[in-house]
């Protein structure tokens, strides 16, 4: 039989749980607010800077020599893989459906037989994939400093990519985030980030054709491309960041309302086997009393 | 005059300003240019420097702006700034500290790379300094 002391600790320390649980959907959810507002301020700069840098391309289209940070250093044998995670645990699936979604790609390319190095931002990441490919890591990025983050933390990494990228350290960088959709999913995406992935196709700019251009098209390019790495790696490390909170939220939740039916069964338990107890007792005194 | 410019600043971290004005001086890499409504549509980069602001009568409101580019078009101009900030907010004594925090770490690095990025890093403030005396004086 349980021992009564046995499931009154056991009571209290789920209890205990549950209370840190729910302190801590809390504030996820107060710091969801915040990150959310945080990615949708950062939006109207990313869209615009995507229109612009669209109707940019769709101009220079067909010619070769472009900026490289466009047209890829024309091989695909060295692949960078950025792969962003939090700095924090307890947040439900998060980080390990990001690093599922990298690890099911850096498989991929390394059986192609390219040459994979990884980049991780962000500590859950880092240490789970140090697992299977210590060799290949050759940067990680801590974050854990940042409360929210500004393009300043952001910048830095940017420019890290680019001064590689220039060095010939890789052909193509793909950056693995989550996408923020609502509080219950998060999907990872994966972005590549060089040569940047610019749609073309934007029918939209037609009338465009008439820009004047100061300087040049290619010297604004020039300008443009490694502003806009930085700007997208900024967004996704937002989007990133919301995702987090939305899942640690969904996850503590979850978390709470177990930790609630387990109190219940428990105290259920206890309540019986007090009852029998008592009865126990009774039935030895009753007895003993019949005897004499 | 009936006719406005539609003005948009927008930096990385969120949407500054967006509001209809007179003109608007922007400094482009080329030279400052000014905007009035019915501009022809152009694309120019920006350099450090001061963005002016002009509606109705009274002193132009004067944004201090690094790095980013303009694009005007037939719905107006719009101005993606790396950092921008009013001039009034501005506090020039954070920037000198800075820089001298600067000028110290560059004596100390100890490699050819993050001496280069700390360098580029200096040269920023200084021209930023550079703006806010010209401004100033």
């Amino acid at each position: 039989m349980a021992n009564l002391k046995d499931l009154r600790n056991r009571i209290a320390s789920v209890t205990s749980t549950q209370k840190i649980t729910k302190a801590m959907k809390m504030v996820s959810a107060s710091k969801l607010k915040r990150a959310q507002d945080a990615a949708e301020a950062a939006r109207p700069y990313a869209e615009r800077m995507e229109s612009v840098l669209s109707s940019l391309a769709s101009s220079m289209k067909g010619q070769t020599g472009g900026p490289k940070l466009l047209a890829g250093s024309g091989a695909d044998q060295k692949q960078l893989v950025v792969v962003a995670t939090s700095e924090r645990g307890l947040c439900g699936g998060f980080n390990t459906n990001i690093i599922k979604a990298a690890k099911l790609k850096i498989n991929a390319l390394i059986r192609d037989g390219k040459d994979v190095t990884i980049i991780t931002i962000g500590k859950k990441g880092a240490g789970v994939l140090k697992r299977d490919y210590a060799d290949k890591m050759v940067e990680h990025f801590d974050l854990s400093h940042v409360k929210n983050l500004k393009f300043d933390d952001a910048s830095p990494i940017g420019y890290r990519l680019i001064e590689k990228f220039d060095a010939g350290d890789f052909d193509v960088c793909t950056l693995f985030f989550a996408k923020f959709i609502n509080v219950l999913t998060q999907v990872v995406t994966p972005l590549q980030l060089i040569p940047a992935s610019i749609n073309t196709q934007g029918g939209t700019d037609l009338g465009r054709a008439c820009y004047d251009y100061e300087p040049d098209e290619n010297e604004i390019l020039e300008d443009l491309l490694p502003r806009n790495v930085r700007v997208q790696l900024f967004r996704a490390l937002l989007e990133n960041a919301a995702s987090e909170q939305g899942s640690r939220m969904t996850a503590m939740d979850s978390a709470t309302r177990n930790a609630g039916e387990m109190i219940d069964s428990l105290r259920t338990t206890y309540n019986r086997t007090r009852q029998a107890v008592i009865t126990n007792e009774l039935i030895e005194i009753i007895s003993g009393a019949e005897a004499l | 005059m009936a006719d406005k410019l539609h003005f948009e600043l927008v930096c990385p971290e969120k949407l500054l300003m967006s509001t209809d004005v007179d003109m608007v001086v922007v400094p482009g890499t080329e030279g400052d240019f000014g905007v009035l409504p019915q501009h022809a549509p152009v694309v120019s980069t920006l350099r450090t420097g001061i963005i002016e602001v002009h509606n109705g009568a009274g002193d132009a409101e004067k944004l201090l702006v690094v790095g980013g580019f303009a694009e005007v078009n037939p719905q107006g101009l719009t101005i993606l700034a790396e950092f921008a900030k009013p001039l009034s907010e501005v506090d020039k004594t954070s920037y000198e500290a800075e820089l001298k925090d600067l000028q110290e770490d560059v004596a100390d690095a100890k490699d050819e790379e993050s001496k280069a990025r700390l360098i580029k890093a200096r040269d920023n403030i200084i021209s930023i300094l550079e703006v806010l005396n010209r401004f100033a004086a």
